[in-house]
């Protein structure tokens, strides 16, 4: 069995030169030390990914992109295919899942300045990543096609029109067309299908190479030579993989005790219902705006929001250019200031858009 | 080390390959399930299958579910059909088919429509809403235009 | 012999004058003018006659080219030329008629027009009062308007279906007017709590039935006892069928009792309910069938039988709710339930026949679909039992593999 497994090796390896790999694998190590927690967000983030993909396939055989079609398709797979429910309560919750650890991922490695040299562009596509998710949460949301998706796919699209310059333009090219109609649905599938998962296929591959290049960041309290360390295999992998059953089993429990609503079939032409919200991962945006003054010093209060938020965005992206590397002695550590800052006042405005 | 923790760990390994074969088993059993297409291969909103032709006669009337709503087959006794919202606009009651005066009637209200649908007596405001039909080897296909 | 005469006396219909109305002397110097004198030109604009070209001059007389550009109001208004002034009220009648009742001359406008009002306004009550003389009945005017008459068809036209009711309120809930007749006041007020009146005048029902439509348009009289059920059973066919084979239809006939109203009321036609069926107070079976009676078992049979079929579409319901908001997708057994709740409505229209036979038939078809939808909310929740048995035996899997995963990742240390 053995030699017949190293034969296999021997041939794959003259072939696709795969043992480089193996050794890259075997040499891997992770640091530990009291922030060793986070380093599994990363992965559990990745994992969750996978099984968005994974289910998306599955769902993409029974599911059918046009207005008249969509909610039909999925109430279909949720009332007539075998474990549609379970593959459909997967891929809404996994969804939000993978939103929440990437959330975390990205401030823990803000906190620990994970972003400094060498790892600038490890974080600057991680931040684009993160975007990516955001923007794979919003256009699969519509696909429903019912009440509040396609409300809140109305409001969302209005907030990006508000924008200066680009604003009309993108409103249109997100909705194909100056309202939302079977044209939305059909372009944002396409997004979500295929532009997104393409354009997400090169920056993971780009992050994940950098992470294997530069090896596991350690904080700045640590010392990376003198700090212990566990083998990547078998070690953490196996660690890895407990969190990732754990969250199997989460989502199985999810599916089946409180399977993904329904809803009602959209209708263009009915009014909004009261309580359209965003996905709980937009709703720290759409307060803020609900609170902005209507104007402020002339100029449109809801443009100034949006503004801020796209600034504040583009901060993240240039956090390693803009943030010091360094952590002054005796000073107030400013990054994990601001950082603790923005965390309280997404949490407490996610809050407040649900109690409201 | 001795002979029985290599024992334990033999056996560990063994215990792991096992739950490692029923997790897998776990996820994939569904995934099979749903990869195999259901006894019912279409969503029925937008298009049904309203009956076998041998199942309704000329001059006869079948009211089918589509949607979620009742629908009217009628097959004229000309040997044509046509299909309509089953639901009469006065006050939603089911419609049905009369062969003895080849028109649809409601019974809460005496509402009448001919065979086009129009309302042509009774308290009924607006003609019921026409489907296409058509026929699929045996089965009569109902659609919506 | 008296419409006759006053047909002569007014003549024939007026020849189509030889100008537009609103070119008429008589519209362009009443408009000049104010007050009362006013009211009628600016009314008239309105009106469905000066919209189809004819002028005052068609029921007034006079000369309506002469009198502003030339003339005065004396040519215009002038005896010899035709003119009658304000028609006396006992002539009204005839005068619209003069042209309504000529078919020749209502083709012109209208070929469809119908030329027998006045022929069945002088059949009913109002008319034969008013050729003996009574001032105070209704003739046209008091129903269609004097100077701004709209087509029935226009929803501000006091004889529209929706403004019928308060047209004849306006006298008929008048106690002093109505006090020489000895006739109540209150249908209005009872027509408006009732489920016709609701009906129509709340939710713009034009299917709904108003004064006319039980009691005729010029024809107006009520509905003898004897055909009364007719007259319900216009609309409500199935009820009147079943109640002309029904025991009830010669038992009241025999008593004088206007059929359906006995029951249901004529004015005052309610929502029926249940409570109205049964042996039990304040059923009104109990009005005429005394226990012991055999009427009074067949009520208690009926009631006890579509109680039953209510009580299991109920907890059929509660089933399918309760498997609908544990998540499970119960649209299609929720579909069949309604044809269960029709088969329901259909029970309390076969209750007309007053057979408990013919009744259980329906009550049965009922039972079986409330039964299988009762299966489907069960097949719905054991659906729910065996996700979260499957849950709990993947959930067992995976925590006992990552046990083993900790056990294995302690075993293996550093």
């Amino acid at each position: 069995m053995n030699s017949w497994i190293s034969r296999a090796g021997d041939w794959l390896e003259e072939r696709l030169g795969w043992r480089a790999a193996q050794e890259l694998v075997q040499h891997k190590e992770v640091p530990i030390h009291r922030h060793s927690i986070w380093y599994y967000f990363g992965g559990m983030t990745l994992f969750l990914f996978g099984i968005q993909v994974g289910t998306g396939i599955l769902l993409l055989l029974y599911y059918r992109p046009s207005a008249e079609t969509a909610f039909e398709s999925v109430q279909f797979i949720m009332t007539e295919v075998q474990f549609g429910w379970l593959i459909r309560s997967v891929h809404s919750y996994s969804a939000n899942l993978m939103v929440a650890t990437a959330f975390v991922h990205m401030f823990s490695t803000l906190f620990l300045r994970s972003f400094r040299r060498p790892r600038e562009i490890t974080w600057v596509s991680g931040a684009l990543l993160l975007f990516l998710s955001l923007t794979f949460g919003f256009t699969g949301y519509l696909l429903p096609w019912n009440t509040l998706a396609f409300f809140a796919t109305k409001v969302g699209t209005d907030i990006a029109g508000v924008l200066p310059v680009v604003g009309p333009f993108l409103l249109r090219f997100l909705r194909g067309g100056d309202e939302v109609t079977g044209a939305t649905l059909t372009r944002l599938f396409g997004f979500h299908v295929a532009v997104l998962p393409a354009i997400t296929t090169v920056f993971l591959g780009l992050h994940l190479y950098l992470v294997q290049k530069h090896g596991m960041s350690t904080p700045m309290s640590v010392d990376p030579d003198a700090v212990p360390k566990m083998k990547f295999v078998p070690q953490f992998v196996l660690r890895d993989l407990a969190g990732w059953l754990a969250a199997v089993a989460l989502l199985a429990a999810l599916a089946a005790l409180f399977p993904w609503e329904l809803g009602e079939k959209a209708d263009p032409f009915a009014p909004a219902p009261a309580g359209i919200r965003p996905e709980w991962y937009f709703m720290f945006m759409f307060q803020t705006l609900k609170y902005i003054p209507a104007r402020i010093l002339g100029i449109d209060g809801e443009f100034l929001g949006i503004l801020a938020f796209s600034l504040l965005g583009a901060l993240l992206v240039l956090t390693p250019f803009v943030a010091s590397g360094q952590k002054r002695e005796g000073r107030v550590d400013r990054v994990v200031l601001v950082g603790i800052i923005v965390v309280i006042y997404i949490i407490v405005l996610t809050t407040l858009g649900y109690l409201g | 080390m001795d002979p029985s923790s290599g024992d334990r760990r033999g056996f560990l390994n063994y215990l792991l390959g096992t739950g490692a074969l029923a997790s897998l088993g776990a996820v994939f059993y569904p995934v099979i399930r749903f990869l195999i297409p259901p006894k019912v291969v279409e969503s029925s909103a937008s298009s049904v299958v309203a009956c076998k032709a041998s199942e309704i006669k000329p001059n006869a009337g079948k009211v089918f579910k589509f949607g979620s709503k009742p629908a009217l087959l009628i097959q004229l006794a000309s040997g044509g059909y046509r299909a309509f919202s089953a639901v009469c606009t006065h006050l939603d009651c089911t419609v049905q088919y009369r062969p003895d005066e080849k028109m649809i009637w409601c019974a809460c209200h005496n509402g009448r429509y001919d065979l086009t649908g129009r309302n042509i007596s009774g308290p009924p405001p607006r003609p019921l809403e026409e489907y296409k039909v058509n026929v699929r080897s045996d089965e009569i296909v109902v659609s919506r235009g | 012999m008296w419409p006759i005469v006053l047909f002569m006396l007014v003549g024939a219909p007026q020849p189509r004058p030889a100008v537009s109305p609103a070119a008429s002397s008589c519209v362009r110097c009443h408009l000049q003018l104010d007050g009362a004198l006013l009211e009628p030109a600016r009314l008239f604009e309105h009106d469905v006659h000066f919209k189809q070209g004819l002028s005052c001059n068609g029921c007034h007389g006079g000369d309506p080219t002469v009198g502003v550009d030339s003339g005065g109001p004396g040519d215009a208004m002038n005896r010899a030329r035709g003119y009658i002034g304000k028609p006396p009220r006992k002539k009204i009648a005839a005068l619209c008629s003069s042209c309504h009742s000529s078919l020749d001359f209502m083709r012109r406008y209208n070929p469809q027009a119908r030329v027998d009002q006045y022929a069945e306004y002088l059949t009913s009550i109002h008319g034969k009062k008013y050729a003996a003389g009574d001032p105070n009945v209704a003739t046209c005017t008091d129903c269609h308007g004097i100077h701004g008459i709209l087509e029935v068809a226009s929803p501000n036209s006091p004889v529209h279906a929706t403004n019928v009711a308060s047209t004849c309120a306006r006298c008929h809930a008048d106690p002093k007017r109505m006090q020489a007749y000895g006739i109540p006041t209150n249908q209005f007020e009872l027509y408006g709590r009732s489920v016709h009146g609701e009906a129509l005048m709340k939710n713009n029902d034009l299917g709904a039935p108003t004064c006319n439509d039980c009691h005729g348009n010029h024809g107006a009289a009520p509905p003898g006892v004897d055909s009364v059920a007719n007259v319900c059973g216009q609309c409500h066919t199935v009820q009147w069928d079943l109640f002309n084979k029904s025991p009830h239809k010669k038992a009241f006939a025999e008593g004088n009792l206007p059929a359906c109203a006995t029951c249901h009321e004529n004015h005052d036609i309610r929502r029926t309910s249940d409570t109205m069926l049964g042996a039990e107070e304040p059923a009104t079976c109990l009005t005429c069938h005394d226990k012991g009676s055999k009427g009074y078992a067949v009520a208690a049979e009926m009631k006890s039988g579509i109680v039953t079929l209510q009580n299991r579409l109920d907890a059929a319901h509660q089933l399918l709710e309760r498997a609908e908001r544990a998540g499970m997708e119960v649209s299609g057994p929720l579909y069949n339930l309604s044809e269960g709740r029709d088969r329901l409505i259909q029970a309390r229209v076969v209750v007309h026949g007053f057979n408990a036979a013919d009744l259980l038939k329906v009550l049965e078809v009922g039972d079986r679909i409330a039964a299988s939808c009762k299966e489907s909310g069960n097949k719905a929740l054991d659906e729910l039992a065996y996700r979260r048995k499957g849950l709990a035996v993947s959930v067992a899997i995976l925590l006992g593999m990552i046990g083993l995963l900790l056990i294995k990742i302690r075993q293996l240390g550093k």
